[in-house]
């Protein structure tokens, strides 16, 4: 008998993933994609929040978001080294120089 | 040889992509590594006339680049293109009410065909439509009464005699103005922009919503398609991308991340949220991965000048779908196969969500995509061959041949591949552009604007 070893190169991408990633596809795959891209520019700062944080944790470090790929929005702290500069571009664009 | 010419022309037809021999004529941007992220272009566009070629950046700056007219004397090339006007058209925002960043980024750019001198442009960021006026300015008056030529007031009890201001000579002073802001009317973040064949409407598409503007009227905006579902959490799809048709005024298409089209036709209901047309290519249930549904997902669509065709963009592949055939496309060309015994990878640098674009040639017999490692591809629908080329400073003299390159999936690598585990994944040609009628292309690497022509005898 002969046995059929032959995977297709995406299911053994799929095993790869899903060794890596235990608790990954546990929720319906689509949404957690699918949400997080509506939420993109979503950026929450209660200063409140912050500095009770900071007051409260003086010398333990702050939560930081899970290198797992599961978290759909972080539940870490953001800092203000976090939130990027939003100036706008004053200098002109290099393809026109 | 006229005979031999002409029989080659007969059976490959114009344009066709590997007949073709690609130059380098031009690359627009900084030389160094150190990309600075507003330099990232985000979007490149001909004009209809294909004498203006504009391009977007993440930092919400338009560059319009001006093809100068053609030397007769030396007929080696076609006409550079050159800095014609630039202006910063977006500016970084934040919806404090939603506690939201928007984005300067430009994420399309499309002409309005010309009807007068000026030119008229829409551009688009995540949340706000702008119509742009480019127009030229080359006379000025002069010989006021009461004026100096600096623009100081004259006393006017030392004028004598009148006379008459004439415009003069001047200059030429190119001026971007915008004419309509088109604002407030999206929810979620715009990814295409598309202006009907009336030249009085178009569209905009956010991730769950089109909808329909008057090109002259800013505060209202019809919607019509809705695809936000009552209940969030049963949210299964989002628009990808969406385009009216190039001659029937009442249809336009949109894609979904699920790898399907959707053709509307307005004429029907107010509200197009019933389709007319469902493209969508059957699948195979056992060969069903956790990848299937993100690399089906289309990045971009785009009719073909005639109007017969549509051509989808997805992770691996181009397809293009014969208008009266919903079941599957009539062709299919790979763009990076190789790529699909590296998904996991790609996965998790994210690679894998990278939404590259395609275009058509004048003729529609070309289509073109782009990859990574700086690489770009062109399939020639009539010869069925097709072309990887590079863009790459390193073939930068002009009128040289680009060499073909060629990737190496497994096993042994030829001399001159490229084996997949080298190329760079941070290097993707995500924007290119065809000229309406010429060959000449332009290819956007990160922050580099590359012009290539097809070598002219």
């Amino acid at each position: 008998e002969m046995e059929d070893k032959v995977t297709s190169p995406e299911k053994a991408e799929e095993a790869k993933l899903k060794a890596r990633y235990p608790h990954l596809g546990q929720k319906p795959g689509g949404s957690d994609f699918l949400r997080k891209r509506l939420q993109k520019g979503q950026k929450y700062f209660d200063s409140g929040d912050y500095n009770m944080a900071k007051a409260k944790m003086k010398n333990k470090q702050l939560p930081t978001a899970a290198p797992d790929k599961t978290e759909v929005t972080g539940d870490h702290i953001p800092t203000p080294q976090d939130l990027p500069q939003r100036k706008p571009s004053l200098v002109a664009s290099k393809l026109a120089g | 040889m006229f005979l031999k010419f002409s029989l080659h022309s007969m059976f490959y037809g114009a344009g066709g992509g590997n007949d073709i021999q690609w130059c380098f004529s031009q690359v627009k941007g900084a030389v160094d590594d150190d990309v600075a992220e507003a330099d990232i272009i985000s979007t490149v566009e001909f004009n209809h006339s294909g004498e203006l070629l504009a391009t977007g950046d993440k930092g919400g700056r338009v560059v319009i680049f001006q093809q100068e007219q053609e030397n007769k004397i030396q007929s080696h090339s076609r006409g550079e293109y050159n800095v014609y006007s630039t202006f910063q058209s977006h500016e970084p925002e934040f919806d404090y009410l939603k506690s939201l960043e928007i984005e300067e980024k430009i994420n399309k750019i499309r002409w309005l065909p010309q009807k007068n001198a000026a030119q008229f442009l829409l551009s688009t960021n995540d949340k706000t439509i702008k119509l742009w006026k480019i127009s030229e300015r080359d006379k000025r008056p002069e010989g006021y009464n009461l004026k100096e030529e600096d623009g100081r007031y004259r006393d006017p009890t030392t004028v004598t005699t009148l006379r008459v201001p004439v415009f003069r000579p001047m200059d030429l002073m190119v001026e971007a103005s915008p004419r309509r802001i088109f604002a407030n009317a999206h929810t979620y973040h715009i990814n295409s922009i598309s202006i009907n064949s009336d030249y009085e409407t178009y569209l905009s598409a956010d991730d769950l919503r089109i909808n329909l503007w008057h090109l002259e009227i800013t505060d209202r905006s019809f919607n019509i398609v809705d695809i936000k579902p009552a209940n969030m959490e049963e949210l299964t799809e989002v628009i990808t991308a969406a385009e009216f048709h190039p001659n029937s005024c009442n249809t336009f298409v949109y894609s979904s991340s699920k790898g399907t089209i959707r053709l509307c036709d307005m004429r029907a209901s107010a509200l197009c949220d019933r389709h007319s047309k469902l493209f969508e290519e059957p699948e195979d249930p056992s060969n069903r991965s956790f990848f299937s549904e993100i690399i089906s997902s289309i990045s971009d669509v785009k009719f073909s000048h005639s109007g017969r065709y549509m051509m989808t963009r997805d992770y691996l592949s181009v397809k293009i779908w014969d208008l009266n055939m919903e079941n599957r496309p009539v062709e299919t060309y790979q763009v990076h196969e190789y790529l699909r015994s590296k998904l996991c990878s790609l996965y998790e640098n994210d690679c894998i969500f990278d939404k590259f674009e395609c275009c058509w040639n004048g003729s529609d017999s070309v289509v073109m995509t782009g990859s990574y490692n700086n690489f770009f591809r062109m399939f020639d629908r009539n010869t069925k061959r097709d072309i990887t080329l590079e863009a790459s400073r390193e073939n930068n003299k002009p009128r040289t041949v680009l060499k073909p390159r060629k990737v190496c999936a497994s096993g042994k690598r030829k001399k001159d591949e490229i084996s997949v585990d080298s190329l760079d994944f941070n290097k993707k040609i995500l924007h290119t552009a065809w000229h309406p009628k010429e060959n000449i292309i332009a290819v956007a690497t990160t922050n580099n604007l590359y012009i290539f022509q097809d070598k002219v005898n």
